[in-house]
């Protein structure tokens, strides 16, 4: 695969040789040109950062490789519903965090602690707002980025694995959003839980078991709210996250499809030729 | 190797296979025998923290959460055979409100109720039998009645519509000074015959009901 060799924007690249070569404005063996002033010194700085970070990671060339790789012909704004659905998780893992900041998670103080961010915290309630209309966005954009996949027929040889990934992702979506629908504590999440976890429970022989890992017990108890917040912003989020980097990998690795229509017409052409 | 002939190579001792290295008697290579221990050792240095941690997590489904205790709901004098009287028990008392549920009570009544003779007073759990919400009782028309998806019992918690299972829980009931107290749940199949306590949306007739069985929770 040929990229561009030269990818750093003009101002980022050094303008001094590499280590080793002199190239006579330093060293003693300058001779006697001006020496830079302040700004070219800080226009430099940037420069010798990226130069100093490059050369003892080898960034560069996979970076050129990564963000630089060619795309199909026909390659549309359709393509971006992946990233788009990439920083929406990006943004729900930025404002959970300071979320959980301020959230208990304890049947006693769950629902106070929630309105507490809402009502008292300063931002509180943009930042809840976008963590929950977030969610649902993600939700929104994880199902159109898989109809554009499965509508171009970009899940096909040799892509089958990454649409598996994407199913696994997709469904670790939905227990974030099972999980973090009980947290807010009132009324309808409480209740909504109650049924989330008895649908559980009416899957055949292991559902009962399944119901009761969740609740932690028979019934709905101390553990249980922990368990969802746990679930939550521990164990899924790194699981989606590992996932994510999996996905970005393959996508990289095998290059995106072109669009159906596109093929359509090579065909054709194929045809006129002989 | 390639000199060696084939029957040499089937060989248990590494000397005749022609490892280099090779000790007499010598049967697993000093190789093989330090990646297995390697390889042991981190499936034991694993074992040692995962194992702990996944029955931490899954240590609840085994233990019986709900140990028995009898609540006190009022005396004698507060119920009759005619009608439900709704009281507040605790399933759940270390989370305050959170753990609390309506139980409807009445006086067994021996010329309606064709079941469970033996307790002196039925005890309707609220919990709908489909998937959990809360049932309210109407005594207009003699029906509990459930918000979340129709459904519908009559006065005994038969099913009488809608997507339930099976007839809504009930608790035991007993006399002590002549206060009622309620004690742990029990489910119920469509002949109102008694079985241990399970989940909303676990049937209990026919075949069905061995496919959702007692658990060591309740």
């Amino acid at each position: 695969m040929k990229v561009p060799s030269r990818s750093r924007r003009k101002g980022l690249r050094p303008t001094r040789g590499q280590p080793g070569s002199r190239d006579g404005r330093n060293g003693p063996e300058g001779n006697g040109a001006a020496a830079p002033g302040v700004k070219e010194q800080a226009a430099e700085a940037g420069a010798s950062i990226v130069g100093w970070l490059d050369e003892r990671t080898g960034a560069s060339p996979f970076l050129r490789g990564f963000l630089f790789r060619k795309v199909p012909k026909g390659t549309n704004w359709y393509y971006t519903l992946g990233t788009a659905t990439m920083f929406a998780f990006l943004s729900q893992a930025v404002t959970g965090v300071f979320l959980a900041m301020f959230y208990e998670p304890d049947p006693t103080r769950a629902y106070e602690s929630a309105s507490h961010i809402t009502n008292d915290v300063f931002l509180g309630e943009l930042v809840r707002g976008m963590h929950k209309w977030g969610a649902t966005v993600m939700v929104v954009l994880i199902f159109l980025h898989m109809g554009r996949t499965f509508v171009f027929g970009a899940y096909k040889y040799p892509r089958e694995l990454n649409w598996i990934i994407g199913v696994v992702l997709l469904v670790l979506t939905l227990v974030m959003a099972l999980t973090g629908y009980l947290l807010p504590f009132d009324q309808r999440s409480f209740w909504a839980t109650v049924v989330a976890v008895n649908i559980n429970a009416s899957g055949p022989v292991v559902g009962p078991y399944l119901a009761d890992f969740l609740r932690a017990g028979a019934e709905f108890g101390t553990t249980t709210i922990a368990r969802f917040y746990a679930i939550h912003m521990l164990l899924v989020p790194v699981a989606i996250a590992a996932l994510i980097g999996a996905h970005l990998y393959l996508v990289a690795k095998l290059g995106t499809t072109a669009p159906p229509w596109l093929k359509a017409e090579k065909k054709e052409l194929l045809k006129e030729e002989i | 190797m390639a000199q060696s002939p084939p029957n040499r190579r089937k060989s248990r001792y590494t000397a005749d296979r022609n490892v280099p290295g090779a000790f007499e008697g010598e049967t697993v290579t000093r190789r093989a025998f330090m990646t297995g221990g390697a390889m042991a050792a981190g499936g034991i240095a694993t074992a040692a923290f995962a194992l702990p941690a996944l029955g931490f997590a899954l240590g609840p489904i085994l233990e019986d959460t709900t140990p028995e205790r009898w609540q006190d709901v009022g005396p004698e004098d507060d119920f009759d055979d005619q009608t439900y009287v709704p009281k507040v028990i605790s399933l759940a008392p270390q989370i305050g409100d959170v753990g609390k549920t309506t139980v409807y009570v009445r006086r067994h009544n021996p010329q309606r109720d064709t079941s469970n003779e033996d307790l002196p007073y039925v005890a309707i759990s609220t919990r709908c039998a489909h998937l959990g919400c809360p049932v309210r009782y109407f005594q207009a028309s003699r029906r509990f009645v459930c918000p979340c998806h129709g459904g519908v019992y009559g006065f005994q918690g038969e099913v009488v519509g809608g997507p339930p299972v099976r007839p809504l829980d009930r608790f035991y009931t007993r006399v002590r000074k002549g206060r009622v107290q309620l004690g742990d749940r029990f489910s119920l199949n469509s002949k109102l015959e008694r079985f241990s306590p399970r989940d909303p949306s676990n049937h209990l007739d026919g075949l069905w009901q061995y496919l959702y069985p007692a658990r060591p929770t309740t």
